[in-house]
């Protein structure tokens, strides 16, 4: 059968812009969303008349991307487009600006279809936290697609956008790209602005691709990443051309499993599969060996101290003042309680509690700078790993998708969903999940492959080899 | 019990309802019973991490640029008057 429009990676649907125009894929796209954003709620808003208003003229979709259509996930501003987080309380917030990866893609010709539904301000795993309701995962509607950026990772895998931007903060592009069985690109810290994005954990977040191949991931990375005088933590470092990493050939590379990610309560499907996709690396060339990150048991104890601290302080300017929700109140105080109150959900609520309590007089030592020493520890693990290996290969996630509803009640039980993905942002190394293969039910696994800080071109050289070896991206939800 | 829920969201600036400060103090008790394993680790001596980049602070030429968004950024915001935000009343007159 013959490829459908919507079905096409970005390389493909670049190559079909550029001789016959973006249109029909826009249009196949479109109508694709029309048809299945009711059942799976990954858009919060789908306007492409939005876009096109904006005088989109054929002349503005040259550069390298040519009109190919993208979305966004709900916390990446859009000059004159609603951006709310999925939150309530950002209701009716137009940002003034746009975001340093929008101007950057739409100079490159990108044409934006719409923003993806996610968990509320980006805390939670499975995009049940969203003030729009609860995203469904495409290969089992009666399952969580991840979190947070489940609304673009869904959309990414089942064909309603070519390819989108998430944001990761503690596995939030990689565990929904697991889920789904898309590829997820979390950056180094420092390699892509944050600018226009609406701050989670200020020492964490990193804004990244979710795209339908390793290939796709390297060519929006080749757009986004670079230094940016608007964000004083993205770092003034060349940007290599990331295309020119995708050799397949990993030849001499050097592949660490650590043992601590290999562990009781992961599930054997996962497992198997995850280490067939070492075994391929293996065979392609590459050197595996064990190795050991002996703190990995306290990273997600240190991420729900520090993360939540940031949090908590980002949160602070939602006030009912300059933007979003108010709610009426006699003073000014009671206006700013009844506004938060209102517009804030529960695990939002739960997060700003936990924060301030962690820095609060008399707990800051025995928990905010624990926890920042605690990160030490926990970087000087990889830091002694990297000197033995380039690379290291671990599950994305420890289970696949889970139902909807199944750990809602349980936060305890969400937050360690995470547990394999958020050493990589209390580092602040590169990480990747692509998919490496799926349980008997049908559900995609992710594998996750780290790297130092700034050698994105190492994840994308064995990711590549690994995805053109198994070739599993072919395989598509039925929908 | 150290964690006074009820100040903290004093602190929080959030008026939760009493069901609400039971589910939440419950929840965050739990979370916190769990962060409590890193009291295992020996940490006096570790320098704490912030942030990853070792970064100084960051400076820039304090060039003027010419931008107006003034009437943008009010326009959109839940109530003015003029080009200012208008909030309740601050201060109780005596």
């Amino acid at each position: 059968m013959e490829k459908q429009l919507y079905e096409l990676t970005l390389k493909e649907a670049i190559d079909v812009a550029k001789a016959e125009g973006p249109w029909e894929i826009i249009r196949a796209v479109i109508d694709r969303t029309a048809l299945l954003n009711p059942r799976l709620n990954a858009f919060v808003r789908f306007e492409p008349e939005h876009f096109l208003k904006k005088s989109r003229k054929s002349e503005d979709f040259k550069g390298v991307l040519s009109g190919a259509p993208l979305s966004v996930k709900d916390n990446i501003c859009i000059h004159g487009c609603e951006t709310t987080c999925a939150s309530k309380i950002l209701r009716g917030h137009v940002p003034p600006y746009d975001a340093t990866v929008i101007r950057k893609l739409g100079d490159a010709g990108a044409f934006f279809l719409g923003q993806c539904n996610m968990d509320e301000f980006a805390f939670g795993s499975s995009c049940e936290t969203s003030a729009y309701g609860a995203v469904k995962n495409p290969w089992d509607i009666e399952r969580v697609p991840g979190g947070s950026s489940g609304g673009s990772a869904v959309a990414v895998a089942a064909d309603m956008t070519i390819a989108a931007l998430g944001s990761d903060t503690g596995g939030s592009i990689r565990q929904p790209a697991a889920l789904c069985g898309v590829v997820g690109l979390k950056p180094t810290y420092g390699r892509v602005s944050r600018y226009g994005l609406i701050a989670f954990g200020s020492s964490f977040d990193q804004i990244g691709p979710i795209t339908k191949t390793v290939e796709d991931s390297a060519i929006l990375m080749n757009l986004i990443s670079g230094f940016d005088p608007h964000d004083s933590t993205s770092v003034n470092q060349t940007v290599p051309d990331y295309t020119k990493a995708l050799a397949r050939n990993v030849k001499g590379l050097r592949i660490g499993l650590p043992k601590e990610y290999f562990v009781e309560g992961i599930d054997p499907e996962v497992e198997t599969k995850v280490r067939e996709a070492a075994n391929v690396l293996k065979q392609l060339g590459a050197q595996i060996k064990t190795i050991s990150l002996p703190h990995t048991a306290y990273a997600v104890a240190v991420y729900y101290i520090v993360a939540v601290a940031e949090a908590s302080s980002n949160l602070g300017r939602f006030d009912g003042v300059q933007y979003g929700l108010r709610a009426p109140g006699k003073n000014l105080l009671e206006m700013y309680f009844e506004t938060r109150n209102q517009g804030f959900g529960e695990e939002a609520k739960r997060r700003i509690l936990l924060g301030n309590f962690v820095l609060s007089a008399g707990y800051y030592e025995a928990y905010y700078r624990k926890g920042q020493k605690v990160r030490t520890l926990i970087r000087k693990d990889f830091e002694e790993a990297f000197k033995e290996v380039d690379l290291i290969l671990t599950p994305t996630s420890p289970t696949p998708a889970f139902k909807i509803n199944e750990k809602i009640s349980d936060p305890l039980a969400m937050y360690l969903s995470d547990i394999f993905t958020i050493p990589a942002n209390l580092v602040g190394i590169p990480a990747m999940s692509l998919p490496c293969g799926f349980t008997e039910k049908g559900l995609p696994i992710g594998v996750q492959l780290m790297a130092k800080p700034f050698d994105e071109e190492g994840i994308f050289r064995a990711a590549f080899a690994l995805e053109q070896e198994i070739r599993i991206y072919k395989r598509k939800p039925k929908l | 019990m150290e964690f006074e829920i009820e100040k903290i969201a004093q602190l929080s600036r959030l008026s939760l309802k009493p069901e609400e400060l039971k589910k939440l103090r419950k929840d965050i008790e739990s979370i916190l019973g769990y962060i409590k394993t890193l009291g295992d680790l020996k940490t006096g001596d570790i320098e704490p991490t912030s942030h990853v980049l070792d970064l100084e602070n960051v400076f820039r030429k304090d060039d003027v640029t010419r931008i107006n968004i003034r009437d943008e950024v009010i326009s959109r915001a839940p109530c003015v008057e003029g080009p200012f935000f208008k909030v309740p009343k601050v201060v109780d007159k005596e």
